[in-house]
């Protein structure tokens, strides 16, 4: 367990260290002088001595690249010569935003696909299951930004639901209800693609476990459906549904960006393409990086959960 | 050599499971349509896209214009059929570098094994695990001007992982097959094992996969479109057309309804085709 462990830290690290070349040499794909591009409007003799000495940009390639990981290590994701604030402090400010919507959309997604595919499962083929393959299909097929721009058609504009609208968010501490409110469109959007994905997965693993023999053994002993279900087969069928849950996150999130920009929520989507369109560089750059590492810490911690749940994978 | 052998029935080849059945021919039927449309989108008599009458803003479905018009007087059939053109060139251009790259590398890897394969799938497997979405839009946005020839190339490339995964494991569950062995026996070249023996038993699941796959990157371009890293309006893309709708949602929904349900169902299609194809053939042990 512990080998391997430390064995995925050590790949983990690997891989956070290509992200962090990915994202420094985004800079240089700029055309031309990427400091005229970063500073923009604000190309003035001291603004390009910061920038320079931020960067290092008048040094060799590998020399930036160190001054600038320096600096990432050190919090400093450098100051936005657009808006004149630290790009650190604006990611701060955007982050907890897409971890609610994500946590929300997470516990619609497995509240609805966990009970579904056990029902499915205890009769394969029968009308319900097929009722819910075909439907579930259907809705795999229908993209995340139709689905909310059809939402807000319906619910916000046709039945004129208020605080469901775009731009109608506000944030936790202000009004929590109004938050909750303002989130349930866009969290009921990145649910549906995960639902799909869990309820496929968790059912054909159920299907393959309930005729495993310790089931059979089980229900001879006469314990109920209900716990046979919950305490003998979920168990070993969750791996694979843990397992699909991690690496859906990068999915997600990039949904997410979508579902943001479209209601105006300020999460890490809405201000990177806000930034995108701004030529913020710096702050794409900032945030390109949080987002990279976090799904990949993600998915480690998913491998995590999921040698608990199984522990015969780390023996492999 | 491989058909003797399928005569003597030591060749195990998977039985068709499920019949493909007559909506498999429907979704065909109808992607074809689409494709052959966006080829000839220039020759068929169509409306200019691009050309704004504006005495017909904003109205419903007629004779006249089909699936009526949007706010600068456009019309939509035609607008749809030049914006499938984007949507198809992106989802099989990318899907072509995908698989030009990642299908013969996973396949060698597979076939070779040893210390090759080693390297190539640990590379691999790092970009795998990089957010695949998240570094197309940090590419895209960066890397300006923006065009259709760079937004096929890089999500083109950063598709290749997981083409390389896909292909070497299906590759690696039929290279250890009997009729492999007996071919390497013979002494067939590794060229001729690799195209005659073990390409057309893994192109089932690759086509199978690159139908789910196009669908994929059509989906990815819409969400760019989206967030404006795609093709630039005024230019037609199903993702830019249902995203340019947003602003007169309340007054003309058609607007937003008839790119939406081009875009569904020829992704539903899409999906459709590759399951049925991939059930057809029975290959439960490569996991997608």
């Amino acid at each position: 367990m512990l080998r391997y462990v430390v064995r995925r830290l050590v790949m983990l690290l690997g891989i956070v260290v290509v992200i962090s070349i990915g994202s420094f040499y985004l800079i240089h794909l700029l055309p031309g002088d990427p400091a005229a591009v970063i500073l923009g409007t604000g190309d003035t003799p001291a603004n390009r001595a910061i920038l320079y000495k931020q960067l290092g940009l008048d040094r060799p390639m590998v020399v930036q690249y160190f001054i600038w990981l320096r600096n990432i290590l050190h919090g400093n994701f450098g100051i936005s010569f657009i808006s004149q604030t630290s790009v650190a402090s604006t990611i701060r400010a955007a982050l907890p935003i897409d971890l609610e919507l994500i946590a929300l959309s997470q516990i619609l997604a497995f509240a609805a696909a966990i009970p579904l595919a056990m029902r499915s499962a205890r009769k394969p083929d029968g009308i319900v299951d097929r009722i819910l393959g075909a439907g579930s299909f259907t809705l795999l097929s229908i993209p995340p930004f139709i689905i909310i721009v059809l939402l807000v058609l319906v619910i916000s504009i046709k039945l004129g639901i208020s605080n469901t609208g775009p731009s109608s968010y506000v944030s936790f501490g202000t009004d929590w209800i109004v938050n909750l409110e303002s989130l349930t469109l866009p969290a009921f959007t990145l649910a549906i693609g995960s639902f799909v994905l869990y309820y496929r997965v968790l059912r054909s693993d159920l299907i393959a476990t309930l005729q495993e023999e310790f089931i059979t053994v089980a229900r001879s002993k006469g314990i109920s459906r209900r716990r046979i279900m919950w305490r003998h087969a979920f168990r070993p069928s969750s791996v694979a549904l843990l397992g699909s849950a991690g690496v859906n996150i990068g999915g997600l999130l990039a949904s997410g960006f979508v579902v943001e920009y479209l209601l105006a929520i300020p999460g890490l989507g809405y201000t990177l393409i806000a930034a995108i369109n701004a030529s913020d560089y710096l702050l794409v750059q900032g945030i390109v990086l949080v987002v990279s590492v976090g799904v990949v810490v993600i998915n480690f911690l998913f491998d995590f959960v999921i040698n608990i749940v199984d522990p015969r994978i780390s023996r492999e | 050599m491989s058909e003797s052998l399928n005569e003597l029935g030591v060749l195990e080849r998977p039985e068709a499971s499920t019949p493909l059945g007559w909506l498999f021919w429907v979704c065909v039927g109808w992607l074809t349509l689409n494709v052959l449309a966006a080829i000839f989108a220039n020759v068929l008599p169509l409306v200019d896209p691009l050309y704004q009458n504006y005495n017909v803003v904003n109205a419903g479905p007629s004779l006249h214009h089909l699936l009526g018009t949007d706010d600068l007087g456009r019309d939509i059939f035609s607008r749809i059929v030049f914006g499938s053109r984007v949507s198809i060139a992106v989802g099989v251009g990318a899907m072509l570098i995908g698989f030009g790259i990642g299908a013969p590398l996973g396949m060698l890897a597979a076939y070779r094994r040893g210390r090759f394969d080693t390297i190539v799938t640990t590379v691999m497997y790092v970009f795998l695990a990089f957010p695949a979405i998240v570094a197309v839009i940090a590419v895209l946005s960066f890397w300006t001007p923006r065009s259709l020839l760079k937004i096929i190339l890089v999500i083109g490339l950063a598709s290749v992982p997981l083409v390389y995964r896909v292909i070497r494991t299906a590759t690696m569950a039929i290279a250890t097959k009997d009729f492999v062995i007996a071919a390497k026996v013979q002494g067939a070249t590794d060229r001729r094992i690799l195209i005659k023996e073990l390409l057309p038993n893994i192109a089932p699941i690759g086509v199978s996969f690159l139908l789910i796959g196009i669908a994929t990157v059509v989906t990815l371009e819409g969400a760019l479109a989206f967030l404006g890293l795609s093709v630039n309006p005024p230019t037609p893309s199903w993702g830019n057309m249902i995203n340019e709708s947003r602003t007169v949602m309340s007054q003309n929904p058609w607007l937003v309804l008839f790119p939406s349900l081009a875009l569904c169902l020829f992704l539903l299609c899409l999906n459709f085709i590759g399951d049925r194809l991939r059930s057809h053939f029975d290959v439960t042990e490569v996991k997608l």
